[in-house]
């Protein structure tokens, strides 16, 4: 008894020791992201609240706490009361899995990649009820957009993942990074870089940034799914998206940048390779955002089905033949 | 009652109530999320029983991209519930002896597998390195390959066959080539026009 109440203590530690440094990773990139477009378009970003505007965040979620949750008449209560955390939720538990050195995971899951795919694709709920529960056309409109999007580009990043596991030889995060051993040429990023940049703009796609932000679609339809929500509720929509963002690009550093590995074989792997690595894919995140005009609907579509999906096929064919023959020094039969 | 059996019945009984409800709630939303509510708890009780590869392909099968479309098609459907519950009488004693058929065929299907003696034994815990999924994986491609491929073509055959029965070619659709759209030059869209420059009037 004792010891089932130490272990469920020290769980619930390490839980925390992984959720609060991501809350705050959220708060400062919500800063980070107004910071590197402002510069990015030639302006000073937010530097009022606090030393060069650190305090921003906690400025914006003071505000949006004492802000009051309109329900909208005929919507449906309950639904629209949950639909923010079935959004957080899975981008939350996603983070069980991820090895952020080595040993250093929560749950070391021998299915892990699948789970992590599971719970990405379990988040579009979240949107889906959102959208219909407000009894609006607009964040009905943008619910619509969404679902058919990350259906599309699930499968992109679906294949993605087959060709990371079939050169890997394994589902376990931890093993994916452990077959990434020795500098920046074992990575993964050369042997499967088609597979690395559309699982990248597939994720981009999954977290409905932009440019693939059709879901919120601001000139069209408003702000999409959320239009209706306000105060907590919508700030709970807004960290669930930014804690997908950075789930998307940790998920990426460990499948494709090698994880924990430094570039160079011997100067000392660790957690700051890992975090350096997520960072750079961030702020590919925000880059784009503040680069690229956003896709008309069509558009995505046709990139998703009849761009990403062939060209995911074709080169797990060509790992299939690479692997089979053992070429070069990354298509060795592992485990 | 251990830990283990504990979480069985918290599971067993979400999902008994879930699907019960899927039936009887009258939203056919919500009916689709409560079924999405029965396939989580359905992939926690596989969980116990250390099946994660299925677990956990049911969430992302199912919950991910099936009812994904269900909730889609369902959300965009605008079912009026009234009329579907008029014929209630009508179709009652039909309902009844198919869920009479059910109750007998689970019925003998349980006692059977109680009455013999090989009742499976709880399996002992696998080895913390077992992976079931490699097992499965072997097992698939090696012994069932035939069976696999087959189900995989039927499955093909399924999808192009509902594409098949669904498109309609109207003969006045609009199409974008984006081929042709990059490689439109600079002459096929811009005629620059020689004209000499016209002076304002100016009123004096």
């Amino acid at each position: 008894m004792l010891d089932a109440l130490l272990l469920t203590v020290v769980t619930l530690l390490k839980i925390a020791a992984v959720m609060l440094p991501l809350i705050i990773c959220v708060a400062y990139l919500t800063l980070a992201e107004r910071k590197v477009i402002g510069r990015m378009q030639v302006r000073v970003g937010p530097n009022r609240v606090g030393w060069k505007g650190l305090g921003q965040p906690f400025a914006d979620m003071f505000k949006l706490m004492t802000k009051e949750v309109i329900i909208p008449t005929n919507s449906s209560r309950f639904l629209f009361l949950v639909a923010p955390v079935l959004s957080l939720a899975p981008a939350l538990a996603a983070w069980a899995v991820i090895p952020f050195a080595d040993g250093w995971v929560l749950a070391d899951l021998n299915a892990g990649l699948l789970y992590v795919l599971a719970m990405t694709s379990v988040g579009v709920y979240g949107v889906i009820i959102a959208g219909w529960a407000s009894n609006s056309k607009y964040a009905f409109l943008g619910a619509m957009r969404s679902a058919a999007q990350i259906v599309a580009y699930e499968i992109a990043m679906g294949f993605a993942l087959i060709g990371v596991l079939m050169v890997a030889g394994s589902l376990n995060l931890g093993d994916i990074v452990r077959a990434q051993e020795g500098g920046f040429f074992s990575w993964f990023l050369i042997p499967l870089l088609p597979l690395a940049v559309v699982y990248f703009i597939s994720g981009v796609a999954e977290t409905n940034r932009a440019p693939f932000d059709v879901a919120e679609g601001e000139s069209e339809i408003v702000a999409g799914f959320h239009v209706d929500y306000s105060g907590m509720a919508f700030a709970v929509f807004f960290l669930a998206e930014y804690a997908n963002m950075i789930m998307i690009a940790a998920l990426t550093s460990i499948m494709f940048l090698g994880g924990w590995m430094s570039p160079i074989d011997g100067w000392g792997d660790g957690i700051h390779w890992f975090l350096i690595k997520t960072a750079f894919c961030l702020f590919l995140f925000l880059w784009f955002r503040a680069t690229f005009p956003r896709y008309r609907y069509d558009q995505i579509m046709r990139l998703g089905w009849k761009v990403f999906i062939p060209v995911t096929i074709v080169w797990i064919a060509v790992i299939g033949v690479a692997i089979y023959y053992g070429i070069g020094p990354w298509f060795q039969v592992r485990g | 009652m251990n830990f283990e059996t504990f979480i069985f019945y918290v599971f067993s009984a979400i999902t008994v109530f879930a699907a019960s409800r899927v039936v009887s709630v009258r939203n056919p939303v919500f009916a689709a999320m409560f079924l999405v509510l029965t396939f989580f708890s359905c992939a926690g009780i596989w969980l116990l029983l250390e099946a994660e590869f299925l677990a956990i392909t049911l969430v992302l099968v199912y919950v991910g991209a099936v009812m994904v479309l269900f909730l889609f098609v369902v959300m965009m459907l605008d079912v009026n519930v009234e009329p579907l519950r008029e014929g209630f009488v009508k179709y009652l004693p039909v309902g009844l002896l198919v869920g009479a058929i059910m109750f007998i065929e689970m019925v003998l299907l349980i006692a059977r597998s109680f009455k013999s003696d090989s009742f499976p034994a709880p399996t002992s815990a696998a080895a913390a390195d077992y992976s079931n999924t490699e097992a499965l994986g072997e097992l698939l491609y090696s012994k069932y390959l035939f069976q696999f491929e087959i189900a995989a073509i039927i499955l093909l055959v399924a999808i192009v066959a509902a594409i098949a029965l669904t498109m309609r070619r109207r003969p006045d659709t609009k199409y974008q080539k984006p081929a042709e759209q990059i490689n439109v030059t600079k002459a096929d869209r811009l005629r620059v026009v020689k004209m000499t420059s016209e002076t304002q009037q100016r009123n004096s």
